[in-house]
């Protein structure tokens, strides 16, 4: 049985594991992939030391700094249970693996929302696309849609209108963007707004063909011709794997003390998948710190 | 390992792309990059062969991985 371990390898998880190793814990990093949302960051320029960094080399830097310490790592392993179970935690992998420790960090952090519509998981990599910095490039010249009203929806707008022949930008509410985001679109000569439209379902065989939307105000349905669609609606964090074991908030976040702990003795959470304020890097490297720390302080009671 | 064909279908803008780019240079494992977001030839050929319009897609030999997955990654390449 592990001391700790911790699920997660976004920045709060990557922290943890230092954390965690610097102070001699038997330890191990279980996470899907390293990185998390930090992986679709082109640019950071708010993590203190760098002016300005790439987000995959800052990660890199973080998992080199990692990579110091006799950390076990299972990375790529996707954990698809975790239960109490006498003396600690257990955590089930999707291959079947199974993981004990006395105490978890639980550090997944956030994913992109989905909109839940009708052919949007079948289409997705086919045209549905919730990256549009990574997948934008491949529609250069072709129609697509964004959906969503935030920042993230209009910077994917302005960046496909550079690229494709024509963007239609689908939103449930009126643009709730920054204003100079919203009068850069205003702008562009090859798109349309549509807001107050609920985007009804995806349609295409074996790649995006079109999408349906329908107004709420008129309550009239459209059919746009796209190829490709840029989801860009929020986050959703990734708590579904404790949702038995403590009370989430409205958001699904986990709720944590201000040191981290979880209403779980033993379970600590941070970073993005917590209800901790403020959705950034540092905080959440911070997060992760105090989590470990705070971990290693309980195992300390826990063997006297 | 030296003989085995590995190739990489990317966008410049895709942080993906560039870690899994920087991975395979850790491994000291030699690639051809293909800019899908220019080669539209290659972008054809991508979509061909992984059914799918997502990048990263990295091909060894006649396997091919989309996204970034380390764990097939490392399974195909040991």
């Amino acid at each position: 049985m592990y001391d700790l371990m911790i699920i997660g390898g976004g920045p709060a998880g990557l922290s943890a594991s230092v954390y965690a190793a610097r102070k001699r814990l038997k330890a191990l990093l279980v996470s899907g992939d390293v990185g998390g949302q930090v992986n679709k960051t082109l640019g950071v320029e708010n993590y203190l030391g760098y002016q300005f960094i790439e987000g995959p080399e800052l990660i890199s830097k973080f998992q080199e700094q990692v990579n110091q310490f006799p950390i076990e790592q299972k990375i790529g392993y996707k954990i698809s249970r975790l239960e109490k179970i006498k003396g600690g935690f257990e955590a089930i992998s999707e291959a079947g693996d199974s993981y004990q420790a006395k105490a978890v960090v639980f550090a997944t952090g956030k994913r992109p929302r989905q909109l839940n519509v009708p052919g949007e998981k079948e289409l997705t990599g086919r045209g549905v696309t919730y990256c549009a910095i990574c997948d934008g490039p491949l529609f250069s010249g072709q129609r697509v849609a964004v959906v969503g009203g935030g920042n993230s929806a209009l910077e994917a707008a302005l960046d496909m209108v550079k690229i494709a022949e024509y963007v239609d930008l689908v939103s449930l509410t009126p643009l709730t963007g920054d204003a100079i985001l919203i009068e850069k679109l205003g702008e562009a000569k090859n798109l349309s707004i549509f807001t107050e439209y609920r985007t009804e379902k995806i349609e295409g065989k074996d790649f995006v063909e079109g999408m349906v939307i329908k107004d709420l105000k008129s309550g009239k349905s459209k059919r746009l011709k796209v190829t490709g669609i840029f989801i860009e609606i929020g986050l959703v964090p990734n708590s579904d794997l404790v949702n038995k074991l403590v009370k989430l908030n409205k958001w699904g976040e986990v709720p944590i003390s201000c040191s981290c702990e979880t209403e779980i003795p033993g379970l600590y959470a941070a970073g993005d998948v917590t209800d901790a304020p403020e959705k950034q890097i540092i905080v959440a490297t911070g997060e992760g710190a105090k989590a470990a720390l705070q971990a290693h302080r309980y195992l300390q009671r826990l063997a006297t | 390992m030296a003989d085995k064909k590995v190739a990489i279908y990317t966008t410049p803008t895709c942080p993906y792309c560039k870690r899994a780019k920087e991975y395979l240079s850790r491994k000291g494992i030699s690639y051809q990059e293909y800019n899908v977001a220019v080669d539209r030839d290659k972008a054809k050929e991508m979509i061909q062969k992984s059914g799918q319009m997502g990048v990263p897609v990295i091909t060894i030999d006649n396997e091919v991985v989309v996204g970034f997955n380390q764990v097939q990654l490392d399974s195909l390449l040991s």
